[in-house]
């Protein structure tokens, strides 16, 4: 880690000499020493603790709510210490935990759905976004119509979706794919016009045609707003889809909780909660670091203090 | 714009051993700019902003001419109208023979042989050192990847930034983002380099150091350059030529010429000549910007 400290060092202090010494590749630290690098300057911050802090402050209070108070509000809900052993239990009481193969098949149902419709809002969400941006007459088009739908919930298409699409996981992808394609789309669109026009300009002044300062300039530059967008996108992609599997569907995470809820077997239902929270806060996670993995170029920016 | 086979154009620039490059010869110099009754307005013809008003001038081919004038006088939007990105109301500004914009040709076509430096910069932030100088000529189809590669490893060692290709601009200094900036336009072998205040963000240390890089590529290169900015040492030290600008609407007010020899050094910075145009510079600048702050007064 001091070699990363002094790496940097060299770069900085070369910056006003003659001819720039800058380090050997050799020199340079490796991505596991920056990750490692990055790990203990975590574990030595307060953050971790301040997290675990608040974790234990959050389920403290749940439990006294719930379990030593019985709050008027909560005499309904399940306390923490229920809703754990049931979760972990190997002969759950209204029978599901992680014991059972139930428990991963509803999860496995509903990640698949949210890929399914996460890919779909993707391909489609991202080309539409860069052209909005890139393009003012095709702005002019789509963007009211665009603008209109964007306002409806995913709650008011299911019944449309019913009617459209056959069977029931037609629909739920739909209804998924919705929430997750305005989201994709319109950071995309934001990212493309937000690109610092000299960097179009010196494309153009470098001899740049049309087409090539889209794939050079636009596409790159909308990258970071695209990421943003992604992971937004992956986050409602659930929310719609429990919306979607509320309603129709023989399995998945909001299947699991509504009918938890219609046969009165409550901690079962804060299990999915908590289960979609965690497949939730992973899946968006993932996106975040392939995101990253993608841009180093900006990671180095931002580290370093901008391009500025 | 070059048009020459790709291959005679790789040899040519490989021949030529990187630690010692030899300077072009005296008088091939191309890139001479004339504007001529320049005008821009902003908005209607009647009522609008008069940013450029009948502003005639020429940037020498081969030298360097600097343009200095209070904030906002309208230089940049002459660079602008010079570089393609803007247009123009009136008059004519050629490039040599050829009329980059004129009467039925409101705005010129932007290209590699009129390149800008940014005053921010404008390295792709998301490609290699390496691969933000390759750009031009690739882009162009004038060299393949690895031509291109080849070349823009003897510009960055000509410029003193030898192992700096893997990096992301974001990961070197801004004043040696500078120097690949410039590096990169270079590649494309530019008629005339259009620097838009280029070392305004830099401290006067790493200015300073910027100053006799581009000097030392001026003499190298011996490429039309055009400069804006409003620190007259600066101005003096680069320019052949110091254009000075009156305030808004923008035309020529004194035009100076540095009679001090290239190549210079910062011994300059200290001779008596030096401090002549200096305090001459200065005369006629400070009176500018005292009627650009009367009208800033003024309009508020």
């Amino acid at each position: 880690m001091k070699q990363l400290e002094s790496s940097y060092a060299t770069i900085e202090a070369s910056a006003i000499g003659g001819d720039a010494a800058i380090p050997d590749e050799s020199e340079k630290a490796s991505r596991l020493e920056v990750w490692a690098y990055r790990l203990s300057q975590w574990l030595r911050s307060p953050r971790p603790y301040l997290m675990l802090l608040g974790f234990a402050l959050f389920i403290g209070f749940w439990y006294l709510a719930t379990e030593v108070w019985k709050l008027p509000r909560f005499v309904q809900m399940p306390g923490p210490t229920t809703v754990i052993s049931e979760w972990l239990s190997p002969d759950p009481t209204y029978g599901l935990s992680i014991y059972s193969p139930e428990y991963y098949q509803h999860i496995w149902v509903s990640w698949r759905r949210v890929s399914i419709a996460f890919v779909l809002a993707t391909v489609t969400g991202v080309p539409l976004g860069l052209f909005l941006g890139w393009s003012q007459p095709f702005k002019e088009y789509v963007f009211p119509v665009f603008e209109l739908l964007r306002p409806i919930p995913p709650l008011a298409w299911v019944p449309l979706a019913i009617i459209m699409f056959e069977g029931s996981e037609t629909p739920i992808i739909f209804l998924t794919f919705l929430a997750s394609f305005y989201a994709t789309t319109l950071n995309t669109m934001l990212g493309a016009e937000s690109i610092d026009v000299s960097f179009v300009r010196a494309a153009y002044c470098l001899g740049a045609k049309r087409r090539q300062v889209f794939w050079h300039v636009v596409v790159p530059g909308a990258m970071p707003f695209i990421f943003t967008g992604l992971q937004i996108s992956v986050g409602v992609a659930w929310f719609s889809l429990v919306a979607g599997e509320m309603v129709s569907g023989q399995y998945g995470l909001g299947y699991l909780i509504n009918t938890s809820y219609t046969m009165v077997q409550y901690p079962t239902m804060v299990i999915g909660m908590f289960t979609l929270g965690v497949v939730g806060y992973l899946t968006s996670a993932g996106v975040r670091i392939l995101g990253n993995y993608m841009m180093q170029w900006r990671a180095s920016e931002l580290a370093i203090g901008g391009n500025k | 714009m070059t048009s020459e086979p790709a291959a005679a154009y790789v040899d040519s620039s490989l021949a030529r051993p990187a630690s010692s490059p030899a300077p072009k010869p005296a008088g091939s110099a191309k890139g001479q700019i004339r504007i001529e009754d320049v005008v821009k307005i902003y908005g209607s013809q009647a009522t609008g902003i008069r940013a450029v008003d009948n502003c005639t001038f020429d940037v020498p081919a081969g030298k360097i001419t600097v343009v200095v004038g209070p904030s906002g006088c309208g230089k940049t939007t002459l660079l602008n109208a010079i570089a393609g990105f803007h247009s123009i109301s009136s008059g004519t500004i050629r490039l040599d023979d050829e009329v980059l914009c004129g009467p039925g040709r409101a705005k010129a076509e932007p290209g590699p042989d009129r390149i800008v430096v940014f005053q921010n910069g404008a390295l792709f932030p998301w490609k290699t050192i390496i691969d933000n100088v390759a750009f031009g000529p690739m882009v162009q189809g004038r060299l393949n990847r690895k031509q291109a590669n080849e070349k823009a490893r003897i510009m960055l060692a000509d410029a003193g930034l030898r192992n700096l290709e893997g990096n992301y601009p974001g990961e070197i200094s801004s004043g040696m983002r500078r120097r690949v900036e410039i590096a990169r336009a270079l590649m494309n072998d530019p008629k005339v380099l259009l620097l838009d205040e280029p070392y305004r963000a830099l401290d006067s240390l790493t200015k300073s150091v910027m100053h006799e890089a581009l000097l030392q590529t001026f003499d190298r290169n011996q490429v039309t350059i055009f400069f804006i900015t409003h620190d007259l040492e600066e101005a003096i030290f680069l320019g052949h030529r110091v254009v000075i600008m009156t305030t808004r609407p923008c035309r020529p007010k004194k035009i100076i010429n540095v009679d001090i020899p290239h190549p210079r050094d910062y011994s300059v910075l200290t001779a008596k000549r030096f401090r002549e145009y200096l305090d001459e510079t200065v005369e006629a600048v400070h009176e500018e910007a005292l009627k650009a702050f009367a009208a800033g007064e003024r309009e508020r």
